[in-house]
């Protein structure tokens, strides 16, 4: 039988298109090299005393260094290793919560209502179990608004969430105003940068935060890996307890060959972001202007500039996002939405709703987030396929296609 | 589109997988005959539906929806998940319900069929430039070129056959719909199943209606809508008045049990008067009915009933086809008339006529019709001179 992931799209000689690089992106070679070690004769446990385990241990602290360098940390005591973004999100939430020493006063938690689910979902928990949580809203944009913010953040607050980049429209946030608003009253600020880090500069020192997410499939990493970066005298409580690793903050043995994957990815990436945002603001662009001519009934969501050099997102009304995904699938181009259709439950983007749309627009929605290996070619071929979907899927009185004729069928 | 192979295809397939073993077939043999399908799981009810009608193992749960994306992919089929649940409620149960309430008892998959598989889906296949729905159902279709139609027949097993629920289907519906697996027997079927590695071979078939998982419709009907608990007069055929039910909704004709009337023999459910909201009992004898009335017909085999025509007719699903003569009446509704006494003909069920393994058409029961109680006679009907049918007669409604 035929395998079920075609990369062979559905014509002759027309590979398949890529267009899902917010959901996750390919493995870049250079870093699977990096790895490849640590899954084969460098297997040792970095917390053994032998020669196989500080070999790792080498590797893991060599890692560690390179990321708070990349990050701009004041040291590699900074760094926590992950399974990922929603580990570090949760970590960096509850952590805060359940530390000990928390002021008992400090029980507010505010977090902008374009969060990604693993802080939202968080924070509910976390006032289910007696925190006082609070949205901050964004505007048509997704911008965060700073002076409601303000009002927001009290000095009974704990920690204040925004992400730095949002995964769904792009939206690119203030951070270092964000910090400024939460330090005022004596509260810590975190941001999950998992979409940024690549496309925007990310430096711990200079967007002012105490606590930061990243993970590093988003980057041309390996999945499986992440890292949550927490300033200095920041007291966590772990999520995870055992063998004390990561400094108590994080126990089990580590992911070596992640680990390393990962700060190999990271550091690729930051040598090359400039020219990558350049790159994919070009493609983006490309992308943006071929729906908006050809799709005349498209709408971008988001804001124009400050934006994800990566991501674009538009409502087609009178459509649905899980139509388009499908024909495009059909078509071989993969892209995303904000409803989850795998398992059927379709519930429309928060984010577009926080951000005003109607539940009809938000339905209407298709994100296509562009990766370094696209070129102008896919993208002009997306754009017609798109335009063609959208033709007949809007075809007023449509005849619908493949109409049997009087033969019948064979 | 869409070849692996690149090779032109004979038309592109939704193919609606519940996980079961008979949809998973369906797939495998219209992939095997170059097709281009695409499997498709419906999400048909809401997580809130009252508790205990999600059958774990029953239609279109998430275990369901496991096993057809595996069939799928076994097959090397894209598969994606629609929900359908907002108009599966407001097509399928929300009649379900009101029907009972209305003291009729309804059969929802016929329903289903005609607004959501070959309904709703359809109009998603289209839009995924699909030329067919197909799904797992044991019956036939196929274009009658004689008779310039799309028709339905009976599939080849008996035991399973579900042409049944196909009455209600349009020509522009039945132009689209592929039923692969009705040329089989169910006992093939499993055996192609289990040869092709679809690992749904062993699974039993589902026996209840898919959003009752546990059979109790009364169950479900009251949580669904509890202005059905209304209790109200047993009157028994004289008009004497010996007990009260529960409400009306949870009675279906020629129903025994749960009428908690004493007496010398068993009643039952002779007829449901929803506007007294009262049931009307009696002995076994009185359950029984040599006429009918159908509203709400569709014909399939033919474009309409010009004059009487003996048939075969199924005032059930559950039930062998039993001989009968139909007859137009104006209005287009259409008398049946049965050679031999039919048990519990029941309102809101669907009445399907046959012609030998031919469906000619079918409706919903309306009413039983009390007439001159001797059997039709097939002979007089083909003879044109048969007058009188049921119109001129006072049209009582037993009890």
């Amino acid at each position: 039988m035929a395998g079920f992931w075609r990369r062979q799209g559905p014509g002759v000689n027309q590979p398949a298109i890529y267009l899902d690089h917010a959901a996750t992106t390919p493995l870049d070679p250079a870093v699977f090299d990096t790895m490849r070690p640590f899954l084969a004769d460098r297997f040792g446990n970095p917390s053994s005393i032998h020669a196989w385990g500080r070999e790792c241990r080498r590797a893991v602290d060599a890692a560690r260094d390179q990321v708070a360098a990349a990050l701009n940390a004041a040291s590699s005591a900074e760094i926590i290793f992950t399974s990922g973004g929603s580990e570090a999100d949760n970590l960096a939430l509850k952590g805060l919560a359940w530390a000990p020493g928390r002021e008992e006063r400090r029980n507010r938690i505010v977090v902008s209502h374009i969060e990604h689910h693993a802080v939202l979902d968080t924070a509910t928990f976390l006032a289910e179990h007696g925190f006082d949580v609070v949205l901050s809203p964004v505007d048509g944009t997704g911008l965060v608004d700073l002076e409601r913010l303000s009002e927001l953040v009290t000095d009974r607050t704990l920690v204040v969430s925004v992400m730095h980049g949002n995964n769904e429209v792009g939206t690119l946030q203030e951070i270092p105003a964000v910090a400024e608003i939460a330090h005022r009253v004596g509260a810590l600020a975190h941001t999950d940068a998992v979409q940024t880090v690549g496309q925007a500069p990310v430096d711990a020192a200079a967007l002012g935060c105490d606590l930061l997410a990243l993970s590093a499939h988003k980057f041309y990493g390996p999945k499986g890996a992440g890292c949550l970066y927490v300033r200095r005298g920041v007291r966590l409580a772990p999520l995870v307890h055992g063998g004390g690793q990561e400094r108590e903050r994080r126990a089990g043995t580590e992911h070596v060959a992640g680990i390393v994957g990962l700060a190999r990815a990271l550091e690729l990436a930051l040598a090359r972001r400039e020219a990558d945002a350049i790159y994919l603001t070009t493609l983006r662009d490309r992308l943006i202007a071929g729906v908006e001519a050809q799709i005349p009934l498209a709408r971008l969501n988001g804001h124009r500039t400050r934006r994800l050099p990566n991501n674009a997102n538009f409502a087609f009304p009178g459509l649905t996002g899980e139509s388009l995904l499908m024909n495009l699938d059909l078509a071989g181009i993969a892209a995303s939405s904000g409803s989850a259709c795998t398992s059927g439950s379709l519930e429309a983007s928060h984010v577009l709703l926080a951000m005003g749309l109607s539940r009809d627009l938000a339905y209407s929605s298709l994100r296509l987030s562009l990766g370094r290996e696209n070129t102008p070619d896919e993208i002009d071929r997306t754009v017609a396929v798109l335009a063609e979907i959208v033709g007949r899927l809007t075809k007023p009185g449509l005849v619908r296609p493949g109409v049997v004729g009087e033969e019948g069928r064979q | 589109m869409n070849g692996n192979k690149g090779e032109k295809k004979k038309g592109r397939v939704v193919v609606a997988m519940s996980g079961g073993v008979d949809s998973a077939v369906a797939a495998a043999l219209l992939v095997e005959a170059g097709y281009d399908c695409i499997g498709i799981t419906m999400q048909l009810w809401a997580s809130d539906l009252p508790a205990g009608n999600r059958g774990e193992s029953g239609c279109c749960s998430l275990t369901a929806v496991e096993d057809a994306r595996r069939v799928a992919t076994r097959l090397g089929i894209p598969y994606y998940v629609v929900n359908f649940a907002e108009r599966f409620e407001a097509e399928v149960i929300d009649s379900f319900v009101a029907e009972y309430l209305a003291g009729r008892t309804p059969n929802p998959c016929i329903v289903c069929n005609e607004q959501i598989k070959f309904g709703i889906l359809w109009q998603k296949a289209a839009d995924l430039a699909a030329d067919y729905v197909a799904t797992g159902h044991y019956a036939q279709v196929g274009y009658d070129s004689g008779r310039g139609r799309y028709v339905v027949q009976r599939g080849v097993d008996p035991q399973k056959d579900q042409s049944y629920t196909f009455h209600g289907l349009t020509q522009e519906q039945l132009a689209h719909v592929l039923t692969p697996v009705g040329a089989y027997q169910k006992t093939e079927i499993r055996q192609i199943a289990h040869d092709l590695g679809l690992g749904v071979a062993a699974k039993p078939d589902s026996q209840e209606i898919c959003f009752v998982a546990d059979n109790d419709y009364a169950r479900f009907v009251q949580e669904y809508a509890p202005e059905s608990r209304r209790p109200g007069p047993i009157f028994d055929l004289e008009g004497k008045r010996i007990g009260e039910h529960k409400g009306i909704a949870f009675y279906t004709v020629g129903q025994r049990k749960g009428l908690g009337v004493t007496g010398p023999a068993p009643r039952y459910v002779v007829s449901i008067d929803a506007a007294r909201n009262a049931l009307i009992v009696g002995p076994s004898e009185a359950v029984q009915g040599m006429r009918l009335i159908a509203h709400r017909v569709n014909w399939v085999a033919i474009s309409d009933l010009a004059g009487p025509r003996p048939v075969t007719a199924k005032i059930r699903y559950n039930i062998a086809p039993q001989a009968a003569v139909v007859e137009p009446l104006p209005d287009g509704r259409v008398l049946t008339r049965f050679e031999a006494p039919q048990r519990a003909i029941t309102p809101g069920q669907s009445v399907v006529w046959y012609e030998g393994d031919l469906l000619l058409g079918g409706g919903r029961i309306e009413r039983e019709e009390s007439g001159p109680r001797e059997p039709a006679n097939p002979a007089e009907a083909s003879a044109a001179g048969l007058a009188g049918g049921g119109l001129g007669e006072a049209v009582a409604v037993r009890g």
